[in-house]
């Protein structure tokens, strides 16, 4: 199989980053992919959402969210007590693992496409659900017993945050208008993709290389968490796809969703509802390590599980 | 035709991109009459911040009011946002045109 390309506009980027590059992308033109690239992946599971009964949704939906949502109550004990970070700290980053990233789900989307594999085009509604549970979890997590809970600002801050609001408009547009009314946007929203995706990654990796400094204060055993967390979440994600009888590529795809930290619904979240907790451990960790880690070596182990493990639960 | 200055304080806070909105609400709430907002940039104690994505970014807070609610300003900032974000505050005086308006 070729190598996918936009994981080499990636390594590319962290490549600029390590060698101290001045290659530049402006923030106006990240924050303009990352809403094309929102809106574009909601159209696209709202088309594939117009094709499917929405109550054969509703248990599978319940399934993946409840089975998501022990993610962080695992991730936060480990983090706490083998770990050793303060509660505030094991509470962020249990959060940020809980917590999905979009760009990992997009390229694994790619990485299956690459394959000819097909998946389920509803995932993108687990993508949606599965972002919020685990913030509010690490806020109460964060908070247990202290009173003053910032709850209300994290619920505003994730749902008229851009991720979810984009994600979930581009759901409703596309489910509204289905295959045949979004034709005329096609070229625009979805024969575009892919390259814009590739610049995207390519800033995402000038933006990795700056976390490394990070990595340096995380200390070994958040290094470790990195990497063994996702590997966990991931085969759980497998395990779950394969109780609820997902195609390989389903399986793949929600195994890269478990596996996945978000990166920017996460810190905007937890900044404002947890300030005491360290922004650089928990970016550092899921941006530095997790987040190539998965594009590189996470999504084909997910692929490679997914196909072993089918039918066998 | 004469041009008379009044002596007011422009107060600068200089903090991470992801608090504007609750420091520009507490500023409004203490008093101020307005402010003017700018993407900023730079390098201290918390590392590079030049604002290549979000959770990097900088913004720029400049207030011109009066002293007494500049101090109220900077003491709420300093309570509630020293210890956790990336914050610098500093005074000045200054002289403004139209002192009705700050």
């Amino acid at each position: 199989m070729p190598f996918e390309p936009v994981i080499l506009f990636f390594l590319l980027g962290v490549l600029a980053g390590v060698v101290r590059s001045d290659l530049k992308i402006p923030a106006v033109l990240y924050e303009s992919l990352s809403i094309f690239l929102l809106l574009a992946i909601g159209l696209k599971g709202g088309v594939e959402l117009a094709r499917q009964s929405l109550a054969e949704l509703v248990v599978p939906a319940l399934v993946v969210v409840g089975i998501g949502a022990l993610l962080p109550l695992i991730a936060f004990p480990v983090l706490q007590r083998l770990g050793r970070l303060s509660r505030a700290d094991a509470a962020s980053v249990a959060a940020h693992y809980g917590s999905v990233s979009v760009v990992t789900f997009a390229v694994g989307a790619a990485y299956l496409s690459n394959l000819g594999q097909a998946y389920e085009g509803y995932m993108v509604v687990f993508l949606v659900l599965l972002e919020f549970p685990a913030l509010m979890i690490g806020v109460w997590l964060a908070k247990r017993g202290q009173g003053g809970s910032n709850l209300g600002k994290v619920l505003h801050e994730v749902f008229a945050g851009k991720s979810i609001l984009l994600l979930v408009g581009g759901l409703v547009i596309g489910w509204l208008a289905g295959a045949e009314g979004l034709q005329p946007l096609d070229k625009v929203f979805f024969d575009l993709f892919k390259g814009l995706l590739a610049i995207f990654l390519l800033e995402m990796g000038l933006v990795a290389a700056s976390r490394i400094g990070d990595l340096k204060r995380a200390g070994a055993f958040l290094l470790g968490f990195a990497i063994a967390m996702p590997l966990f979440a991931g085969t759980l994600g497998a395990l779950t796809a394969s109780l609820l009888g997902l195609s390989v590529g389903g399986a793949a795809l929600l195994a890269t969703l478990y596996a996945s930290a978000s990166y920017i619904a996460a810190p905007a979240a937890m900044r404002i509802a947890v300030p005491e907790a360290n922004p650089a451990l928990s970016i550092g960790a899921a941006l530095g390590i997790t987040f190539p880690f998965n594009l590189v070596v996470g999504i084909p182990t997910y692929y490679w599980l997914a196909s072993r493990l089918e039918g066998v639960v | 035709m004469s041009t008379t200055y009044t002596r007011r304080t422009l107060l600068c806070v200089i903090c991470e991109s992801s608090i504007e909105a609750a420091v520009a609400a507490d500023a409004k709430r203490l008093g101020a009459h307005g402010y003017t907002l700018s993407d900023a940039r730079g390098w201290g104690n918390h590392g590079e911040r030049d604002g290549g994505w979000p959770m990097s970014g900088n913004v720029r807070i400049d207030i011109l009011c009066e002293a007494a609610v500049a101090d109220a300003i900077a003491a709420h900032l300093q309570q509630t946002y020293f210890a956790a974000y990336a914050m610098v505050c500093y005074l000045s005086d200054v002289a403004v045109l139209r002192s009705g308006k700050f």
